[in-house]
C-alpha cells in the first residue's frame, strides 16, 4: 500500500525561460477528497506560473481556513506561504504586502472563509486595492467542516444533506465590484482553458485582482440538488468570451476580428484579449459587469470569464504613497537621514 | 480516432512492453513480483512454462526484453529482467511435482525431432503431456544443441543445462545421440506421424584468403573450435590468438582462448566497435577480462612463414554511411598490419545448411538454399514436415528457438488430430481489478528510484583459470528484491469505465508523467497525438481513447510512459480509473 507520487517526470517535459519544468513548481501530495475541484485549481495555478516564469521564491501564498485554504501547500513547494487564521487571510496579506511589495502575492480562500466569517477583512482589502490576486475556491459549503452551507449558496440549492439552502446568496464578484476592485473574474475549476489564462492575468494586475472559481465539493455538494456541483454547473455555464493572455515579451499573432474583440493592457506591457461572446460586456465598465452578472443569473446561466479590468488601477502602495522599496532593504541611513532632513522637514511644516 | 477496444487482448499484451517484445511472451511483471515476494518456485514455473529453460535464459538470453522495458525511457537502465530470471532458477525447490504428468497410455501418434536443441526440447515439452510417442535424433552426445556444444560453461554451468534438459528427456523421449541423420527420407520412411526439424545453423564460415590453406593447422573456425573445447577434444591453444569477427561468437571465442592458455588475444574486427554484432554486454565482459577489441580492420591475408601460421594482415578502413545509413568501409589508406599470432579463431557467422534433405521429397526450397517454412504454422510444403528454431529462417536465439517450438508443437498436434493448422489457438486473458481498499492495491505501486544493480562477478584471477567455473555469481536476495523493485508493473492496466468519469481532472493533474489529457477527439491519430498535454511522440507506443464524455471530450492516454502507479485511480471520486492486473499466456498444444 503506497500514497506517494512518483519522483519520475515525463522525460520530455519543458522547460521555461528560468530553466525549470512544470515539477518546480508543484507542491506537496494533495490531501484533499479525490475529485475536489480545489486541486484542479491548484494545477492551474502551477501551470500558470510556471508558463509565466516566475521565480517561486518571488511568491508569497496566503490563506485562510478550509480545504480551499489547505491548497497552498499543494502547490508552489518552493515559495512562501502563511496559513493564517480562518477569515484573516486579507489582514495578512496586507501586512506582508506593505512591508514588502516586490512579492507576488497569491491568496487562497474558501466561501467559507471569504464570504462569513471573513466578508469583514474582505472588503477592506478589496476597496485600498491591496496589490494581490484573490482566489476564492467556491464550492458554496463548509468542506472542511462537513459541508454546512455556506453563503454563497443559491437559494433553494441542496448538499448532500438534503436540506434546500432558505437564505439569499453573496455573490462575492458583485460585491468585489460594488466595492472597487480593479480586476473581477469568475470561472469553474473544471475549465482549465479558462481559469490558467485568467490567473496569469491576475497575477500582472496590479491591484486586487479577485477570481470566484467555482469548485465542487465531491464529497457535500456534488449532488443533483445542489447549484454547486459537476454536473449543474457545466450545464449552466456561459462565458463572457475566451480569454487570451499575451506576457510582455511575446508578440501578438493571432489575428481578432474588429468589434467582437476587446484588449486590454497590464501594468507590465502584457496583454489581455477577450474575445467577447456577448457584445453588451465592455471590460473596463462595472455597471456593465454588475448588469450582465444579473442577467446572466435571470437566465438560470453563470457567467464566467473576466467581467471587469481598471486599466488605470492604482493599488495601495500608490494610493497613500508608501517606501518604494520594500522596508527590508532599507537602512539605516534610509530610515534615519539625518539633523538636516529633519530640520528640512520641520521648516517645511512651519 | 477510433475508441480503443480493449476488448482485444492484444491492445493491454501490448502495454506490458517486456512481454510483448519477448518472442514467447513470458508474463514478465508477474514473475518479478514473486521474486520481490521470495515465491521463487512459482516464479520459476511461470518460466518454464512459457521458455521451458529459466536457468538457462537467466544466464544466457539476448533478452528482446530488456530494450523494450518501460523503465529504460523514463531513466537510463531497463530492469535487469534476464537476471532476476536466474534468481528464481537458483533458488527454487524442487518442481518435480509440478510438472505436467505424462501419460502413461500413449495416443499412438509417433514423432520425430531431429536437433536436440532448444527448438526440439520445446516441442518435445508441450507434445509428452499429451500422449505422443517421441523420438529425438542429435549427433551430439547429449541433449542441448548448441545450448551445450557453444555456449562456454563460465556462462552457462553444465549442471544447470543438466537439468532443464533432462527435465524434457525425463518424460520419456526416446533419445538417439551421436546420429546423423543423413537423410530426411529415411526418417519420413520410418513412418512417423510428424517430423520436427531443429537442426539449427551448424556450419560456421569460413573465409578464402590468401595463406587459408597453408596455415590451416592453426586457423579454426569457431563454432566447431567451441564445440570442441565443450566435449573436452580441445584442451589448448596458442599463447597470442586473433579472434575475426564482431558477434557474439567472437565474444565467446575470445574468452574460451583466454581460459585455455591464450595470454595475448585480440578479437579483430571489420565494423566499427558501435556496429559490431555482440551484445554490449558480452563486449564489456571481454574486455574485463584484458581482451582488446580492434575495430576497422579488414582481413586481407593469411602470413605463413616455414609452414606455420605467422599472423594476420588486416587493412585498415573507416565507415562512411550514405543518405540512408548505408555502411561502406573505405580504406583510410594507411599502411597495412600484421598481427602475429599462433592460431586464428574465425567467428564470422553461421550458416545453414541442409545437404541430408533430399530435394525430391515434397520439402520445397526457396532464397539462399533454405526450405520454404509457414511463419505462424512452422509447417514445411511437406505437411508432415515442420521447422523451427535457427532451422526455420536462419540463426537467432534459444528464446526465438522456444518461441517456435511452442507454435509447431501445436501445429503437429492439430496435424495429427486433422484439424487445420491454420486455426490458431487463441490467448488466455485474464483482467483482474487489483483494488483492496482506500489507498490500497493488491501490488505493490510505490515508484523506485533506484538505479539498476550490477550483477557481482567471481574473482577474475580465478575465472581465467578454470574454463567451468562461471564468471557470474547472480544477485543475492536482496539485490534481487531491489532490483525486482524497479519493475514497474506494466501488467497492471490502467482500465477507463466512461460512464462513471465525472470529468473532474483529478486523474490528469495527478498523473505524474502526463500520460492523461481530456481532448475533444475530432482529428486522426496523428493530429490528435499532437493535441495532448505532452505530445505522443514515440509512435510505437498507442493512444488509449475512450468513447465521447458528456463535455464531448474523450479521455486519452498515452501509453507511453505511464509508471502504472495508480495514482489516477486513487485521485478517481468515482472509479473511472481501475488499476487492472492482466494475465496474458501464450495458449499451448493441445489446450
Ligand atoms: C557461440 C554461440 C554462442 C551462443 N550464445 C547464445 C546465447 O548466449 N544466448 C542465446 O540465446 N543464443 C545463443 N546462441 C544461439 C543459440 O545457441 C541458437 O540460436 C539456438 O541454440 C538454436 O536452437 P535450435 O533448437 O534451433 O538448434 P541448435 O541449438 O543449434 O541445435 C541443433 C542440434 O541439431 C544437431 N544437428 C544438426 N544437424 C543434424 C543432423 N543432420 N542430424 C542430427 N543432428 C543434427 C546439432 O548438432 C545441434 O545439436 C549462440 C550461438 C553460438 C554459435
Ligand atoms: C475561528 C474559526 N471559526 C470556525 C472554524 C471552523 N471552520 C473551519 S473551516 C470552516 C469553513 C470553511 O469553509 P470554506 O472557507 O468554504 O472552505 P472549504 O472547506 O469549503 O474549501 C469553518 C467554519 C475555524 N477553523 N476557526
Ligand atoms: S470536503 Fe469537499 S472541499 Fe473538502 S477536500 Fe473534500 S471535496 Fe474538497
Ligand atoms: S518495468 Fe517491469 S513490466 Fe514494465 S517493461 Fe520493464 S520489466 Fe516489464
Ligand atoms: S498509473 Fe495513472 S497516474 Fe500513474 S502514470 Fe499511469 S496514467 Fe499516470
Ligand atoms: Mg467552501
Amino acid at each position: 500500500m503506497t500514497y506517494q507520487r512518483p519522483n519520475f517526470r515525463h522525460p520530455n517535459l519543458p522547460v521555461n525561460e528560468l530553466g525549470y519544468t512544470r515539477k518546480d513548481y508543484e507542491g506537496a501530495l494533495s490531501t484533499l477528497c479525490a475529485g475536489c475541484g480545489h486541486d484542479s485549481i491548484s494545477a492551474a495555478i502551477v501551470q500558470a506560473c510556471f508558463e509565466m516564469s516566475i521565480e517561486p521564491h518571488k511568491v508569497a501564498k496566503l490563506s485562510g481556513i478550509g480545504c480551499s485554504s489547505k491548497t497552498p501547500t499543494y502547490f508552489l513547494g518552493n515559495s512562501h506561504g502563511f496559513n493564517s487564521v480562518h477569515g484573516r487571510m486579507p489582514s495578512v496579506a496586507t501586512g506582508a504586502n506593505l512591508a514588502n511589495r516586490e512579492m507576488i502575492y497569491v491568496g487562497v480562500s474558501g466561501d467559507g472563509d471569504t464570504a462569513s466569517i471573513g466578508m469583514g477583512q474582505f472588503t477592506h482589502a478589496v476597496r485600498r486595492n491591496l496589490n494581490m490576486m484573490y482566489v476564492v475556491e467556491n464550492n458554496g459549503c463548509y468542506g472542511l467542516t462537513k459541508g454546512q452551507d455556506s453563503a454563497t449558496a443559491d437559494v433553494g440549492s441542496a448538499s448532500k444533506k438534503g436540506e434546500p439552502n432558505p437564505f439569499e446568496p453573496i455573490d462575492l464578484a458583485s460585491v468585489a465590484l460594488q466595492l472597487g476592485a480593479t480586476f473581477v473574474a469568475r470561472s469553474f475549476s473544471g475549465d482549465r482553458a479558462q481559469l490558467v489564462p485568467l490567473i496569469k492575468a491576475a497575477i500582472s494586475h496590479r491591484g486586487f485582482a479577485f477570481i470566484d472559481v467555482i469548485s465542487p465539493c465531491v464529497t457535500f455538494n456534488n449532488n443533483p440538488a445542489s447549484t454547486k456541483g459537476y454536473e449543474h454547473v457545466r450545464d449552466h455555464l456561459a462565458a463572457t468570451g475566451t480569454v487570451d493572455f499575451v506576457p510582455v515579451k511575446q508578440e501578438i499573432t493571432t489575428s481578432y476580428p474588429e468589434g467582437e474583440s476587446q484588449e486590454v493592457t497590464l501594468h507590465d506591457g502584457s496583454v489581455v484579449h477577450l474575445q467577447k461572446a456577448d457584445p453588451e460586456l465592455d471590460i473596463n465598465s462595472r455597471r456593465s459587469a454588475l448588469r450582465l452578472i444579473k442577467d446572466y443569473k435571470a437566465k438560470d446561466q453563470i457567467l464566467t470569464g473576466l467581467l471587469f479590468m481598471d486599466e488605470d488601477s492604482r493599488d495601495l502602495h500608490e494610493i497613500i504613497g508608501t517606501s518604494n522599496k520594500p522596508l527590508r532593504s532599507l537602512n539605516e541611513s534610509d530610515l534615519c537621514p539625518g539633523q538636516k532632513v529633519l530640520d528640512n522637514l520641520n521648516e517645511s511644516l512651519r | 480516432m477510433k475508441p480503443t477496444d480493449v476488448k482485444d487482448p492484444e491492445y493491454f499484451h501490448k502495454v506490458v512492453d517486456c512481454q510483448y517484445a519477448c518472442p514467447a511472451h513470458t508474463p514478465v511483471p508477474e514473475y518479478i513480483r514473486l521474486i520481490a515476494a521470495q515465491r521463487y518456485t512459482d516464479a520459476y514455473m511461470i518460466n518454464w512454462e512459457s521458455n521451458v529453460f529459466p536457468g538457462v535464459l537467466g544466464r544466457t538470453c539476448d533478452r528482446p526484453c530488456e530494450p523494450a522495458c518501460r523503465r529504460s525511457r523514463i531513466e537510463e537502465e531497463p530492469v535487469a529482467i534476464c537476471r532476476l530470471k536466474r534468481v528464481a532458477a537458483d533458488n527454487k525447490s524442487n518442481v518435480a511435482d509440478r510438472l505436467p504428468a505424462i501419460p502413461k497410455e500413449k495416443n499412438g501418434k509417433k514423432i520425430a525431432l531431429l536437433g536436440g536443441g532448444p527448438a526440439s526440447l520445446t516441442v518435445a515439452r508441450d507434445l509428452m503431456p499429451l500422449g505422443y510417442s517421441i523420438d529425438l535424433y542429435d549427433d551430439q552426445p547429449a541433449g542441448g544443441g548448441f545450448m551445450r556444444s557453444q555456449i562456454p560453461a563460465f556462462r552457462l554451468p553444465e549442471e544447470v543445462l543438466n537439468e532443464e534438459v533432462n527435465m524434457i528427456l525425463d518424460m520419456g523421449v526416446l533419445t538417439q545421440f551421436n546420429t546423423y541423420v543423413d537423410s530426411l527420407k529415411s526418417i519420413l520412411d520410418k513412418g512417423y506421424d510428424a517430423v520436427f526439424v531443429g537442426t539449427g545453423a551448424p556450419r560456421g564460415r569460413d573465409l578464402d584468403l590468401p595463406g587459408r590453406k597453408e596455415a590451416d593447422d592453426n586457423i579454426h573456425i569457431g563454432i566447431d573450435w567451441l564445440s570442441s573445447v565443450a566435449f573436452g577434444h580441445t584442451s589448448t591453444v596458442g599463447k597470442r590468438v586473433v579472434v575475426m569477427g564482431g558477434g557474439n561468437t567472437a565474444m565467446d571465442c575470445c574468452r574460451t582462448a583466454r581460459r585455455l592458455g591464450g595470454e595475448d588475444v585480440k578479437v579483430v574486427v571489420r565494423s566499427p566497435f558501435d556496429d559490431m554484432k555482440a551484445s554490449p554486454w558480452e563486449k564489456e565482459d571481454a574486455m574485463h577480462e584484458g581482451i582488446p577489441i580492434l575495430d576497422n580492420h579488414v582481413p586481407q591475408e593469411f602470413v605463413v612463414e616455414n609452414g606455420k601460421l605467422k599472423g594476420v594482415v588486416f587493412e585498415k578502413v573507416e565507415a562512411q554511411y550514405d543518405d540512408k545509413g548505408k555502411r561502406t568501409l573505405v580504406p583510410t589508406g594507411e599502411d597495412s598490419v600484421l598481427i602475429e599470432c599462433d592460431d586464428v579463431l574465425m567467428a564470422i557467422g553461421q550458416e545453414n545448411a541442409f545437404p541430408w534433405i533430399e530435394r525430391d521429397i515434397g520439402v520445397e526450397f526457396g532464397k539462399w538454399d533454405m526450405p520454404v517454412v509457414n511463419e505462424v504454422t512452422f509447417q514445411s510444403s511437406n505437411p508432415k514436415v515442420f521447422f523451427g528454431g535457427d532451422a526455420a529462417f536462419g540463426p537467432e536465439n534459444v528464446i526465438t528457438a522456444v518461441a517456435h517450438g511452442h507454435q509447431a508443437a501445436i501445429s503437429i498436434d492439430l496435424f495429427c488430430r486433422g484439424e487445420s493448422v491454420d486455426t490458431r489457438p487463441a490467448p488466455g486473458v485474464n483482467l483482474v481489478s487489483q483494488k483492496m481498499g482506500i489507498h490500497e492495491w493488491s501490488y505493490d505501486n510505490a515508484v523506485e528510484d533506484d538505479k539498476r544493480y550490477i550483477v557481482p562477478q567471481a574473482e577474475l584471477k580465478q575465472t581465467l583459470s578454470d574454463r567451468k567455473l562461471e564468471v557470474e555469481l547472480g544477485f543475492d536476495a536482496q539485490t534481487a528484491f531491489r532490483e525486482a523493485q524497479r519493475c514497474l508493473n506494466c501488467d497492471v492496466q490502467t482500465v477507463f469505465a466512461e460512464d462513471r468519469c465525472i470529468e473532474c481532472d483529478a486523474c490528469i493533474d495527478i498523473c505524474p508523467t502526463d500520460c492523461l489529457t481530456f481532448e475533444v477527439n475530432d482529428g486522426e491519430e496523428e493530429q490528435i497525438r499532437q493535441k495532448l498535454k505532452m505530445p505522443a511522440n514515440n509512435l510505437a507506443q498507442d493512444l488509449y481513447v475512450s468513447e465521447d464524455l458528456p463535455t464531448g471530450r474523450a479521455m486519452i492516454k498515452d501509453e507511453n510512459v505511464c509508471l502504472h502507479c495508480g495514482l489516477c485511480a486513487e485521485r478517481c471520486p468515482t472509479a473511472a480509473w481501475d488499476m487492472q492486473k492482466f494475465y496474458y499466456s501464450v495458449t499451448k498444444a493441445g489446450k
